[in-house]
């Protein structure tokens, strides 16, 4: 299922020596390199690649609700190898229903607030997050805005 | 002490511990209108004396759900967003996005309008800085260099009318290109400007580096490790005073900067005196690369060539059958963008701002997410003053120069 490039690649290579069953797919284009992960084996792939590929910084964590397709969510994580000066980009899917994944924060303290965004807005559970509570909105806010079923306009009654 | 709740504290249960009283501790909730935190952020801090013990940021508070926002504008439209992140940088976020969707559209700009961005941001940053210098100063109680950097600020914000007809909300890089025809005799100006420029920033170091009170207030204050900053998502001038050389204009450069001269400063000392040197060093080399723009500004459209997503010329638009129709089409219903997804990274005053694009091949955003570099920095205030006086805290937290439009988005 990957293609003879992405097989050349180096990070790519690294990931699968790693762990064969890690990646469900993967492309390269206009220069940037996605590798999607199998939602369970997400954070021993993120450190895998901290530790051993160098990826030291975590740029960002976020989500795409593709709505009303199945996987619905996709979980984005943006990971930066200041040393190599590469960036790669991991991503999970997840159902809607219930949805939630294993945190990062063990890997990358950062996480720790990009998680709570998306659990804000998306309304994703990360296991074993520190301190999982909304950050943007009120505490007792009903729904998550970032979902492409709520809607944009309106006032609640 | 007692273990009495203080009273306008209200703390939702966590994993994680709050702060909280108790024998020997105070809770002190600092913010969210705090003068020093230059908007509204709060601060729990839990303090031994006067020592901070622990501390909770607890941000939100100008969140406008911008991101949800960005999907209901087309692409040309979402460019106004951009502004209202960072509002002290408004330029470098038109960039930041512009760029983006150019690379989700493949589209080739011209050298006018590069070299343009490349000033107009570069101005942005002295801008940003002037602003982070003046506040910061006030914070330690230097008043006067406030109004020193404002009267520079001014200067620049006068540019910006010039070009754009805004002073703060400029949208001027429009994706394509720049919104309007660079204005006559913008050269003279900007001349003026940054030939005066270095002068003002000595001016600046005169009041403020051998100032024993300043050396006393930032020296060896707000220390936190490479390691923790990079943990933490740090970026921008505060990794730079950790003697990390990293700068997206070096290391993925964008907009032609890699055909510009000028140094990535960095100091070893990592506190908030190196900080305030880094940034000070900043304003220097932008005003060099703003020096280089203006002379070698190269002659040309500052407009790409793809009428499918620039507006067409008034002259065209009322001569030719094909430009109408365009014009007509984005105008009416914007431009499509190829499927896909992008990540655009670009070097903001306060970091790395990335923009991430995801399109369906609609004519608006299917998703936007911005990387801000204010919501990390932001992240490290617990480590950055633990341990700390509560007067250096105010210190420490000027030394991150957050914008909290661009932390709450």
């Amino acid at each position: 299922m990957l293609s003879e490039t992405l097989r050349q690649n180096a990070i790519v290579t690294a990931v699968e020596a790693f762990d064969a069953d890690a990646i469900a797919a993967g492309k390269l284009e206009r220069g940037e390199l996605t590798l999607e992960i199998a939602a369970a084996k997400i954070a021993s792939i993120c450190g895998f690649l901290k530790y051993d590929q160098k990826f030291v910084r975590l740029s960002s964590v976020t989500a795409v609700d593709r709505y009303p397709l199945e996987p619905r969510f996709e979980v984005v994580y943006h990971l930066h190898s200041v040393e190599q000066k590469q960036r790669v980009r991991l991503k999970c899917r997840l159902e809607s229903d219930e949805p939630a994944i294993e945190s990062v924060t063990s890997v990358w303290r950062g996480a720790n607030w990009y998680e709570r965004e998306v659990f804000d807005l998306f309304g994703i559970n990360f296991l074993n997050h520190p301190d999982l509570r909304r950050i943007m909105l009120p505490d007792d806010w009903e729904g998550h805005p970032l979902r492409k079923d709520y809607p944009v306009t309106g006032t609640r009654i | 002490m007692s273990d009495q709740a203080i009273p306008g504290i209200s703390v939702t249960a966590v994993a994680e511990e709050p702060p909280k009283p108790g024998p020997h501790r105070m809770v002190l909730n600092m913010g969210p209108q705090h003068p020093s935190t230059h908007g509204v952020l709060r601060l729990l801090l839990e303090l031994d004396g006067e020592n901070v013990m622990k501390c909770q940021p607890d941000i939100g508070y100008l969140h406008t759900g911008i991101e949800k926002e960005f999907e209901q504008k087309n692409y040309q439209q979402a460019v106004t967003l951009t502004d209202r992140v960072d509002y002290l940088a408004p330029l470098s976020n038109n960039l930041g996005w512009c760029l983006a969707v150019e690379k989700l559209l493949a589209l080739e700009m011209p050298p006018q309008a590069q070299w343009m961005r490349v000033m107009l941001t570069e101005l942005t940053r002295i801008q940003s800085h002037l602003v982070w210098l003046g506040t910061h100063a006030i914070d330690i109680g230097a008043m006067s260099v406030f109004l020193y950097c404002f009267r520079e600020r001014e200067d620049i914000l006068r540019i910006f009318e010039m070009f754009s007809g805004q002073r703060m909300m400029t949208s001027y890089f429009r994706i394509g290109g720049l919104a309007l025809e660079p204005p006559r005799g913008w050269q003279q100006r900007v001349k003026k400007f940054i030939d005066g420029f270095p002068s003002k920033v000595d001016e600046y170091e005169s009041l403020l580096t051998n100032n024993r009170i300043w050396t006393g207030r930032t020296k060896g204050v707000g220390f936190i490790s490479l390691e923790d900053m990079l943990d933490l998502g740090v970026t921008g001038p505060m990794l730079r005073a950790a003697g990390l050389k990293i700068d997206a204009r070096k290391d993925e450069p964008y907009t032609s900067y890699e055909k510009f001269d000028f140094e990535v400063p960095t100091r070893t000392e990592n506190d908030v005196f190196a900080r305030y040197q880094v940034r000070v060093e900043e304003m220097r080399q932008s005003a060099r690369i703003v020096q280089q723009a203006l002379e070698g500004m190269p002659a040309g459209p500052w407009k790409a060539d793809a009428p499918h997503v620039v507006l067409p010329d008034r002259e065209k638009m009322k001569t030719q059958m094909e430009a109408l129709i365009y014009h007509f089409k984005i105008v009416t219903e914007g431009f499509r963008v190829p499927e896909g997804e992008v990540y655009q990274i670009i070097e903001s005053p306060r970091g790395e701002l990335g923009y991430y694009v995801v399109s369906d091949g609609t004519t608006h955003p299917y998703r936007v997410h911005m990387r801000t570099p204010s919501f990390g920095n932001l992240q490290c205030t617990p480590i950055l003053i633990h341990g700390a006086l509560i007067a250096d805290v105010i210190a420490s937290i000027g030394s991150e120069d957050f914008v909290l439009g661009d932390t709450d988005r």
